[in-house]
This record gives C-alpha cells, structure tokens and sequence, in this order.
C-alpha cells in the first residue's frame, strides 16, 4: 500500500463514518482542488455515486471559470448542488470591492455570514435542478449538522490544530482549546441540539499529495490552475478581487508536481496569493474561529 | 498531462514522543532535526538571533514552536507534527503535550504512532507523567519504545545515576507489561547519543536515538491476521439507477477474496463474497487490511452497520455482553456504576453499564485501590462492563485492533479501553447454539428484500403482552384481522397451538407464568417465530407479564429489529422495556389503529 493509498484510504473510511451518522449531512465544494479531491473521494466512497448534496457559496466574486467549472461537473455527475449567497451584502454593496469594508470584514460577509446562514437553514438556498438546468429555490430548510470540509493540516498553523471530527456550537464557533479525544478511528459523532460538527477527511493529506492524486486518478481541475503561457498560475482559488496568481511556468499536473518537489515553492506560503491572509494579524484565526473555512 | 512521472514511494513512520513536562522533549526533537539536516535554510540561526534580540537563552523548544506556528501558547497544548526523513524513512513526530490537563490531546496524538520516544531527565528522574504516559502508550497498543534518559550533563554523566532510573523504570514498566525496546543515556542540549556517540559516555556503547528509531519497524502482520471487518454501512443507491447491494468497511486485520464464505456477528449470519467493488480502478479478486472495501454477497441476507464481519474458516470472534476491560476515563465528569453510557467498538454502538470496579490506578498517585467506586478525570481502571445487547470484538491478546472501545457520555468520547477477556452472559450457550443453527441454515432462493416487495410488508413478531385479563388476545386477534384485510400476511399463535404439540413434551406448566423455568418454552416458540419471519409473515403473539429475560432469548433467536413488544394495560415494576405502551382501552379498533401506525412508522407495513 502506498502513501496515496493509505490516505485515500482514511478518507473513504471518514467520509462513510460521516454518512452513517449524520442524518443531514452535506459538503463544502470551493471548486478548489482540495473539495475537488474530496469530491472524488466521495465518489471513491461510495461507488460511484454522491449521496449527500454540495454546497457551494457564491460570493458573486468567484473567477467566471470557476462557476462554469462547477455547473459542468453538477451535470455531469449529477451532483445534488446547493449554493448560497450573502445577498444583503451585495445588494447593500457591503463589500471590498465596493470600497464599502476590508477584505476581512468582506470575507465575513460574503463568506462566514453566507456560510452559517446557509448551513442553518436561515437564508435562501438554491439547488441545481437537473430536468430544467437551472438553479430553484431549495424546499427544505433543514440545518445541516454535518459539514464535510477539506481543510487540510499543512495549510497553515491554526489547522494543524483541527480534528477529522470536530465540533462547532450553535454560532459555528470553533473552540481550539477544548477539543474532544479522538483516537482507533473512533470520531465524535454525537452532537447535542443545535450544534454541529465539522468533518475533515483531508487533515493528513499535503498540497503535494492533493496533486499526486489528481494525477493518478486523473480528476478533472479548473484550467485556472495552469500556466497558460503567461508565466501565471493560481495555486490556490478565490474571490477575483483578493486572489492573485503566483509566478510560475507549469503547464500540467506533472509540472506542478516537480515545481511543488524541487522547493521552488517552499519558502512560498500556499496561500500567499490571498489578501486577506495577510490583512491584520490573527485574521484568518479569527475568521476561522467564527466558522470560515 | 499524459507523461507520467514515477510517485515515489517512501516509507513513513509516526512517533510519538512523550514524558514529563521540562524534561526535554521538545530539545530532544529539536536537536534530531539540527543534526539531520531537516531544517529549514536559516531557521535554526533565524530563531537564536531572535532569542539574542530578545535578550533570553535559546532554547529548542522555541525552535519547534516557530516551525508549528504556536509562540503564542508557549506551551504545547495540542499534539503537533515535525517532520524528518532519514535514508531509510521519513518521520513524522508527533509532539504529545506533558501537561496532564492536555492528556486528551496527548491520546489523540499518540494514537497515530507506531513507536514511541520516552523522556525522562536524568536529574529529576521518574515523575508522574512519565510513568502515566507510559501507561497510556501500553494501553494505546504502542508496544515499540525507546527510553531516553535525558540530561545527563547535569548528573556528570554518572552510571549509577542512569541505572537506577533504568532499574526504576523497567520495574514500573514491567507491572503493565511493556518490554521497551532500550534505555539511552542522552543530552539534548548537547547533543550526546541522539545521532551520533561521542566520547561524552565512555561506559555507554548502546544506540543512539536515531539508531532506536531506524531499528523500529511499521506494523506489518495486520494482513496474515484472521479477517475482521466491522461493517460500516449497507448501501444501495437504487435512486441513483445502481442495483448493486454493497457491504462496506475498512478491513483492520486479515484478507478476503471472492468466493470465501464470510460469517457476520453478534448476529452470526453467513453469506459468500460474490464481488468487490471499487471506483476507477481496476479490483482484484482479493483485499486486505487496512484497505476501505465493499463487497457483494451472493445472497441477500439483513445485516446492519456493527456487525462484525469474518472468515468462516478462521477463528471466530467473541460475542457477549459481559467483558473484562482496562479503561482509562477523560471525561469532566466521574465514570459511576448507576449511569447508563454507550460504548462504541468497530463499528457497534450499544448501551453500557459498569458492573464492577475491580480496581482503580489513582490519577494522582499512581497507587492500586480497589475501594474506589467511581472512576474519575485520567483514572485507569480495570472493571467489568454489561452491554445491553451482545457485541462481537476479540480479546486484546488475540488482536488489539478489534479489542479496543470507547465510551460516550453524552455527547463526548470520554474513555477508552481494551477488552481483556470475554466473560459468559445468560445467552452464551442459546447463542452458540444459534450460530450453529445459521450455519446449517438453507438460505431461500428468494431473498427476504424481494418477498417484502411482494408482500408489501417485512416479517415481523409482534409481541402482546400486560397483566391478566386485559383483553391481549382480542386485540391480537383484531389487529390479525385488520392486517388481514389490508392485504397484509399476518397471523396470529395461539399459545396453546404450541404447548400441545412442539412442547409435547416438556409440558406441564402453562408456559408463559412461570416464564423463569420455563427458557425452553420461549426457545421454542422462538425458533417457530424464527421459521415464520423467514417466510415473510407478521406473526402476532400474546403473553402474559412477559419479563425482560424472556425477551432476552427471543432477541438472541430472531432479528431484534423486527420483534415489536406492547404493553397493554396498567403499568408494572418490572424491568420490561416495551416498544409501546397502552394504558387504557376505549375501543379495541382505537388500540388496533394505534399499533397499525406503529408498524407504520418502523416500516414494516408500508403505507398503500
Ligand atoms: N542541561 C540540560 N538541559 C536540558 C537538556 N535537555 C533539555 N534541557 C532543558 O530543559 C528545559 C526543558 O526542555 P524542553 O525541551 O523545553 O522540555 P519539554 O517540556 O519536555 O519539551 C529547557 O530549559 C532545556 O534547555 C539537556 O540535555 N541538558
């Protein structure tokens, strides 16, 4: 068993220990590489198909190709795909790009804020409705209490904290200090009223690992991701506004594995490409804290 | 994107290093890192001009703290990960935190390791956490450990020094049963024998730490184990258009290839393996431990998530309610006897209740009690525990992997524990005689799944019982006939059907009243109730006062799942859980309503 295989394997055993105990379960799809990589695991899991919907939140700022990425593949494989937005902000114009608020505060709107209300059930849900092909008003407003989440431990240091299972209370607060045991594959899958928990199948998968699978199972990725001739590529995906490519000639997977082996990109944070990490001090704990991903 | 270029495989270990606060873990590892050349370009220089700036000495444990992000703590509160690679390997160690409030997070860290390093300062020699930890290594299964004894510049490198805790140590290790791998006289500081011997220890010629390390090895007999498989799920994505019925699991020890005749329990049903399944890849004929799988079967069998799957060649697990274990308690709130938790093992989750505390190792101390009748924070106690239904597992000398458990309180994991030895329940003998019973057992050609569909029902017994006289029978009979009308399949046994013709003879007292002396009886109507459930039909039984041993045994007998009890009339005071309970009868129609839409609800009448 090699080290790809090993970790697919803990995967496929958290994602089903998810769906067996979470009535109201649903995952996080960023179109990122790292919720694509859970997708697929998800797939791997349970044959073939996914049986719990996706939710993506649309900040109405994502790369055009990202949103063009993210229907296909709903048709595609006919995902359960649920989106939701802030759209007081944005209606309200309460955003960076507006010039109205920082990027933190952006994020905490047009993120954290649309995140929580769309896991509780508060604000509007969308669902991809696959005889019309277009977006409806969801029907069911249920709170989802399991969250599947592709955090990854090598991210950045507030991470390497987390749990597979972990738990959030009724505000989606996280509380670092106070975390349950987790040990023999055993996981926290009872929650009291109110709460829910978060679910993390990546946490020992690293950036390098994530495309080392993508390569071996040949999942398909945003073009985003490559250099298309400009000496430009994204490493990580988000917002237009506050993500920025990074300085870099690969042009294939492959490529990118050698570029993320050689250690042109150590001293390189994953990351560095987004603003609002570097914004103020804490920022990206506290958000995190607040329930951001 | 079609060029491939070779993923190399490298072998990767987890340690875990532990001991008492202080006494040097975090130099330990800082000092590995430095003298293998795993750190960052001008980090190690980056850090001491950071120490000098701020006027303070360095210390390693800064060093390990910059590279996992964590100053701000400055103190180790969760288990964080540094990582090294040598020719042979690459590490990953896993810093478990010394401080007693923080032992939660030290057992989630050290649960993932394969070997383990132990500290302990050579001047202030074996404290408590040292011997904890210790403790808490043996009981996760870590059994590889390697012993430093560290700080040896500070007692001048004396020999006798290094004995005695040697001789001290080995003696408390030695009454939990770890044997550890060696002792090794170090100092971080300094680096004296973490990777390379110096002159510093003349009398010393053993390993160094990296020699310990590179010496330990990655479990690899899980594969030639005997196959166990906790059954995580049963899936069939019919709505998805996919008719495949799939067994899934994670495979903790053993092998299974198609055509072998697995065995499931506590139920103890049996199948063959007619596929495995897989996505985007090819499958093999053959899987093994520690891969994630589903399997086929060739016939259509009711099994359900916590069933524990095995080879029927090969040893079977224990089944019981009752067991010996080892625990270790992390909950805020004390372990007692009167409380009711679940315990979790592979991947059953049943009610549990302590029975006895033989014995508690005192969180403080560190001293055997055994007048202690609670178990409290970071207690480790051997004890007996009740499950409320049968679980299957084996006993940790035959495989640690399928002996371990949790326990939930409320909402939270706080215990774990090994069972050590299986202990006999009122159902070991009616149980064994069961599995034997399955084993032989022709299974129909027509599976269950599809005899529901054509009946529009699923078998099950339906179990009247209440004192005497408070019309059991002709509700049985009204909802026989209500059933019966529906187009449901239903019947009703008459006792007296039964105690004159199979209990012929062993006749003589009226089977029900005197229920205690009268198991034969029950397993008898049992069996009969068994035979009718397989031919798809909702069998209605009365009783009087049924007690819950009785139920017992019909439980053992026939699926659980389906036997549905209901109390009719005033209440009793024994100890019978039913399903449902109707207190007073105004119209026998509303009664036979109220359970129509009980069996409704379980869905075993589908609604028309
Ligand atoms: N003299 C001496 N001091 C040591 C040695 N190892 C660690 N220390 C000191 O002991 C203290 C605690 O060490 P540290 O590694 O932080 O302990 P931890 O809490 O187990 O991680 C620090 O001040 C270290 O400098 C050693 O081998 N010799």
């Amino acid at each position: 068993m090699d080290h790809l295989d090993r970790l697919e394997n803990i995967s496929v055993h958290i994602l089903r220990e998810a769906y067996a105990n979470f009535k109201n379960l649903c995952m996080l799809w960023s179109i990122g590489k790292d919720s694509t990589v859970l997708l697929w695991l998800t797939r791997k899991a349970f044959f073939g198909h996914v049986p719990f919907p996706l939710v993506h939140i649309d900040t109405n700022y994502k790369i055009p190709e990202m949103i063009e990425y993210r229907d296909r593949l709903t048709q595609e494989w006919k995902l359960m795909m649920i989106v939701g937005k802030n759209e007081e902000a944005l209606v309200d114009k309460l955003t960076f790009p507006d010039g109205a608020v920082d990027r933190i505060a952006c994020c905490r709107n047009l993120k954290t804020k649309a995140l929580i209300n769309t896991l509780n059930g508060t604000w509007k849900r969308m669902r991809f409705n696959h005889h019309s092909n277009s977006y409806e008003v969801d029907r069911s407003t249920e709170p989802y209490t399991g969250v599947i989440v592709g955090a990854r431990a090598d991210e950045e240091g507030s991470r390497s904290k987390e749990r597979y299972f972990s738990p959030r209370d009724t505000y989606s607060e996280w509380d670092v200090g106070d975390q349950p045991p987790e040990f023999w594959n055993q996981f926290k899958t009872d929650f009291a009223p109110g709460t829910h928990l978060r679910i993390h199948p990546l946490l020992d998968w690293t950036e390098l690992n994530i495309w080392e699978y993508i390569e071996r199972e040949n999942i398909p990725t945003v073009s985003l991701y490559y250099n298309k001739g400009d000496g430009k590529r994204y490493r990580s995906l988000g917002c237009w506004p506050c993500t920025n490519p990074i300085n870099s000639e690969s042009r294939t997977i492959n490529e990118i594995i050698d570029e993320l082996k050689s250690g042109n990109l150590k001293n390189i944070a994953e990351r560095s490409g987004r603003a609002q990490d570097k914004d103020d001090g804490g920022g990206l704990e506290t958000l995190r804290r607040e329930g951001y991903m | 994107m079609n060029t491939k270029t070779p993923i190399e495989h490298r072998e990767k270990m987890n340690i875990v290093i532990v001991g008492h606060v202080d006494h040097g873990k975090s130099t330990v590892i800082g000092r590995l890192l430095v003298d293998t050349g795993s750190l960052p370009d001008g980090k190690l220089d980056q850090v001491r001009e950071n120490c000098e700036r701020n006027s303070k000495p360095f210390e390693y444990a800064f060093l390990i703290d910059a590279l996992k992000d964590e100053q701000a703590q400055g103190i180790t509160i969760d288990s964080a990960r540094v990582f090294f690679k040598t020719e042979k390997r690459d590490y990953i160690i896993i810093d478990a935190p010394g401080h007693i409030e923080f032992l939660k997070n030290m057992i989630t860290g050290a649960s993932h390791a394969e070997a383990a390093l132990l500290v302990i300062d050579a001047n202030e020699g074996v404290r408590e956490n040292s011997r904890r930890h210790g403790y808490m290594l043996s009981m996760l299964g870590i059994h590889q450990i390697a012993v430093l004894v560290n700080k040896m510049d500070l007692v001048d490198y004396s020999e006798t020094v290094y004995h005695s805790i040697v001789q001290e140590y080995t003696a408390f290790l030695h009454q939990i049963n770890v044997k550890p791998a060696c002792f090794i006289p170090v100092s971080g500081v300094l680096g004296v024998n973490i990777t390379r011997h110096n002159q510093t220890i003349p009398w010393y010629r053993g390993k160094t730490v990296l020699d310990a390390l590179e010496e330990f090895h990655n479990a690899d007999d899980i594969e030639v184990r005997p196959f166990r498989m906790p059954v995580q799920d049963i899936y069939k994505f019919t709505r998805f258009g996919d008719n495949r019925r799939i067994v899934a699991g994670t495979i903790l020890t053993g092998s299974i290839s198609i055509g072998d005749q697995i065995l499931f329990f506590p139920s103890g049903k049996k199948g063959v393996v007619q596929s495995i399944e897989a996505f985007n890849t090819v499958t093999s004929s053959t899987v093994s431990a520690p891969y994630a799988v589903g399997l086929t079967l060739a016939e259509q069998i009711y099994i359900t998530r916590g069933e524990m799957a095995v080879k029927a060649t090969e040893a079977k697990p224990c089944v019981t309610s009752r067991v010996k274990t080892s625990l270790f308690w992390l909950g805020k709130n004390p372990m007692t006897m009167k409380k009711e938790y679940h315990i979790k093992t592979g991947c059953a989750k049943v009610p549990v209740m302590i029975e006895e505390i033989s014995r508690v190792l005192n969180a403080d101390t560190l001293q055997w009690t055994d007048s202690k009748s609670v178990i409290d924070r970071h207690d480790v106690a051997e004890c007996i525990l009740r499950t409320s239904g049968p679980i299957a597992f084996d006993i940790s000398e035959d495989n640690p992997l399928t002996s371990r458990f949790v326990i939930i309180d409320d909402y939270e994991i706080s215990g774990g524990g090994i069972i050590q030895r299986d202990l006999d329940d009122s159902q070991t003998r009616l149980r064994d005689n069961v599995y034997v019973r399955n084993v032989k057992w022709e299974t129909s050609g027509i599976p269950s799944e599809k005899r529901a569909d054509r009946y529009n029902q699923k078998s099950a017994l339906i179990l009247i019982t209440g004192k005497k006289d408070t019309g059991k029978k002709t509700i049985a009979r009204a909802l026989e006939k209500r059933l019966f009308d529906d187009g449901k399949i239903a019947y009703f046994l008459g006792i007296g059907n039964v105690l004159y013709g199979v209990d012929a003879d062993i006749k003589g007292r009226s089977v029900l009243e005197l229920a205690n002396e009268n198991s034969e009886h029950i397993r008898r109507l049992a069996e009969i109730a068994h035979i009718m459930m397989e031919a798809g039909i909702i069998l209605i039984v009365t009783a009087i006062e049924l007690q819950q041993d009785n139920i017992e045994i019909i439980k053992t007998i026939v699926n659980p799942d389906r036997i549905e009890t209901i109390w009719i009339g005033e209440e009793s005071d024994s100890e019978l859980r039913c399903d449902l309970y109707i207190e007073s009868i105004d119209s026998i129609d509303e009664v036979v309503g109220v359970i129509k839409e009980n069996l409704q609800e379980k869905n075993i009448i589908f609604r028309p």
